[in-house]
């Protein structure tokens, strides 16, 4: 086999820290940013939400929320979206995408429980939320859901980290082939969880009619949310395999790297029919809830805007790219897909919400917002380098070969 | 702990929110003004208020709150816009309609059934019998969401308090009332713009204003029913002829502030639908996912299983056609001739047999 070398654990040298310490611009750049962003943290946590945000009493929620939270949920859509492709509805072709999508999506949201606690005035109080259950608010099923979905990617990524301490630690080898035993209940499991809350994402606004523009909100803001997430979840299955390809290459099998391709064409068709579905039916609540008038607005060429160029344009490229199986289209329309979702987000959380409100009470994230949210990713991405470096995540472990 | 054991587990949860939600959603749904019998109110005649910010001074007072930098004689702030916040529970603002100064004092309404305590999910927030809508900090998280969902931008936040940042608002002097004692501002307003009573008479009170100096407000109680009704009620000057203001009375009102497309339902009540859709996915989704399951192992079962059919035809028609073949070879070059056939058929066959299995 035309092994390039993959640098694979053993029991006496765990770990592989050298591609850390590598003198290369990535390196650099992360380093800067997490010592800016450490420092940032500690000025959150002594001076308050106030000393570092632009936040107010009339935006309570901005780039925390709006980018953190709701983008960072709907991005690590891949792993109920891969899972349930592979497990569920039987595309086994699937399967070399299945881990390192299931990685991000749980890095994805143990990050969003991370970014979430500066957001909170009160972040230890977090478990609150099951001591006093507000029953009535979408907030509660959203964390209650959050929660348990934490939970059960946990258990369905930690088959990875197994098999990197199986050799060390016998013992995991029995946890392992249990959680594999369960692979198809977690996999049901991650998708109910997923569909509420990824959806609940929506509903959280809901309750503000009046301050989220009319042609955001909608009493189906909670389908949107899920529907698009669909889309986000198999766009940032393509989109993170364009950056694995150019960063960590080298941890790729053959296998994975055969099924690559192929893997990109077939969630860029059924991105493209998501997205169609997702521009129809938004498209057609415009014109069911008469916000026909307001198109002839700013807000009204916003929201075209992000119609056109953010949700029908990649669903065309999609098509387009997976008929003639065009790899770099593919890519280009999602990263077009991922920017989209990562707009309309925008759009409910910030741009569109208040929009009634004199643009002097308006909010703009302060840099040092911009600063903390820049610093979660490069965390995400610094753990997920971590998990590819020591954890059969891009190639199969020698020891645990055809195992599935 | 097995499948089924969980799984009833996973659905009993359902059902115990469903149940809860359902509940909710009956207290939200059925009942009408007023939502605790006796309750009390404020009436807020905005053609008496002056902007003296008594009730500013008397609210900052009885509450302990930080003294601004303007003191409360500087009436010349009441021209800027301004909304209460965690130091101040309660602002005058004054507003011109159609050229004239009308004051108007802002602070929680208290809703019947509060935005904030539906979308609060620790259960800080809480609907008083005595009307008052009171906040419980101590199990507050600090999420921010009352904030959100209050549609009179009411709540404020103490962004610049590191270690105990609360949410702050109007108590409605609920330690005060308990006392016997009017709220603070209603106790400093010189002007009797303020009245205190069951919001039952406030709203009866009202009406009778009306009546007496016709033409003098709009025909609308602010806050009899928006968003479900509240328990500060608010009357507005008309500006314009009688009929043209009763014809629009969001036309008199939009200049001050007062939202009028809040609807007549509780505002948390928008969510109900979304959450009570959660015990239904809860229940049917596994159903879904699960036969979709069993249909992709059926398929490929179905597929294996044909695979193997076809395969073992070929071969039972391989072996018919070796044995024919070998047969007729015995009968004409004897039976050494016919295992030779057999021997070099079989392994021909030998090589092909790899491509046809897999």
């Amino acid at each position: 086999m035309a092994h390039h070398n993959i640098i694979i654990p053993t029991k006496d040298k765990l770990f592989n820290l050298g591609e850390f310490s590598l003198r290369r611009p990535g390196n650099l750049v992360t380093a800067v940013i997490l010592a800016v962003g450490l420092i940032i943290t500690v000025i959150r946590f002594t001076q308050g939400i106030g000393s570092v945000t632009n936040l107010s009493d009339v935006q309570p929620w901005g780039m925390w929320i709006g980018f953190d939270l709701l983008c960072g949920v709907c991005l690590a859509a891949g792993g109920y979206f891969t899972t349930v492709g592979c497990y569920v509805m039987g595309m086994k072709h699937f399967h070399s995408a299945v881990r390192p999508a299931v990685t991000t999506a749980f890095l994805g949201y143990a990050f969003v429980v991370i970014a979430l606690l500066y957001d909170l005035g009160h972040p230890l109080r977090l478990p609150y939320m099951f001591f006093f259950p507000g029953t009535t608010s979408v907030l509660f099923e959203v964390g209650l859901c959050v929660a348990t979905y934490l939970t059960v990617l946990f258990v369905e990524f930690s088959i990875a980290p197994m098999e990197w301490l199986a050799g060390k630690f016998p013992f995991l080898l029995n946890w392992r082939k249990l959680v594999i035993r369960c692979t198809i209940i977690l996999t049901i499991f991650g998708v109910t969880l997923s569909t509420l809350h990824q959806s609940s994402l929506g509903a959280l606004y809901l309750i503000a009619p009046g301050k989220v523009h009319p042609l955001w909100y909608s009493p189906f803001m909670p389908m949107f949310f899920f529907v698009s997430s669909m889309a986000a979840g198999a766009s940032m299955v393509i989109f993170e395999g364009m950056f694995a390809h150019k960063g960590v290459h080298h941890y790729m099998d053959a296998t994975h790297l055969r099924e690559a391709d192929e893997i990109v064409f077939s969630f860029s068709k059924a991105a493209s029919f998501i997205l169609f579905a997702y521009f129809m039916i938004k498209f057609t609540d415009m014109l069911v809830q008469a916000n026909l008038p307001y198109l002839v607005s700013g807000y009204g060429l916003w929201w075209l805007v992000e119609m056109l160029f953010f949700i029908l344009m990649p669903a065309l490229l999609y098509a387009k790219g997976s008929r003639e199986r065009n790899l770099k289209l593919c890519r280009f329309a999602a990263a077009n897909t991922v920017l989209g979702i990562v707009l309309n987000r925008f759009n409910v959380s910030m741009i569109a919400f208040n929009y009634a409100l004199p643009s002097a009470e308006r909010y703009f994230p302060s840099i040092w917002e911009i600063c903390i949210s820049v610093f979660v990713v490069t965390m995400v991405v610094t753990a997920y380098r971590f998990i590819v470096y020591h954890m059969p995540v891009l190639y199969e472990h020698p020891d645990f070969k055809d195992a599935h | 702990m097995n499948r089924r054991k969980f799984l009833s587990i996973l659905g009993s949860a359902g059902v115990v929110s469903a149940l809860s939600t359902a509940r909710e959603a009956k207290a939200g749904g059925t009942h009408s003004f007023p939502y605790y019998e006796g309750s009390y109110g404020v009436l807020h005649d905005t053609t008496r208020c002056i902007g003296c910010r008594q009730c500013e001074a008397a609210c900052n007072q009885v509450n302990n709150l930080p003294k601004p930098q303007k003191s409360f004689d500087d009436l010349s702030v009441c021209a800027t816009r301004r909304r209460t916040s965690a130091r101040e529970w309660t602002v005058v603002n004054k507003y011109v309609v159609h050229g004239k100064p009308v004051f108007r004092k802002l602070q929680c309404f208290h809703c019947n059934d509060p935005a904030c305590a539906a979308a609060c999910f620790a259960k800080c927030f809480q609907k008083q019998p005595d009307g008052s809508v009171a906040y419980d900090g101590t199990q507050c998280v600090g999420c921010r969401y009352c904030m959100i969902a209050c549609p009179f931008y009411m709540p404020g936040f103490q962004y610049d308090d590191a270690f105990d940042p609360l949410v702050m608002k109007c108590t409605f002097c609920a330690p005060r009332m308990k006392e016997g004692k009017l709220p603070g501002c209603i106790e400093a307003c010189p002007m009797d713009a303020l009245t205190f009573g069951k919001r039952s008479d406030l709203i009866k009170v009202a009406r009778s204003r009306m009546r007496k100096s016709p033409g003098k407000y709009v025909d609308y109680i602010y806050g009899e029913w928006d968003a479900g009704g509240t328990a500060w009620i608010t009357l507005a000057p008309a500006s314009g002829t009688a009929t043209a203001a009763s014809a629009n009375p969001a036309h008199d009102l939009h200049p001050l502030d007062l939202d009028t497309h809040l609807g007549n339902r509780p505002i948390g009540e928008l969510t109900y639908g979304a959450l009570g859709a959660v015990p239904m996915i809860v229940a049917f989704w596994p159903v879904l996912f699960g036969g979709a399951y069993a249909i992709s192992k059926r398929r490929d079962a179905i597929h294996e299983a044909e695979k193997e059919a076809v395969a073992r035809e070929v071969k039972n028609d391989i072996s018919y056609v070796v044995n024919t073949a070998a047969n007729k070879v015995a009968e004409t070059h004897g039976p050494a001739a016919a295992d030779t056939v057999r021997q070099a058929a079989s392994d021909a066959l030998k090589v092909c047999e790899r491509p046809l299995r897999s």
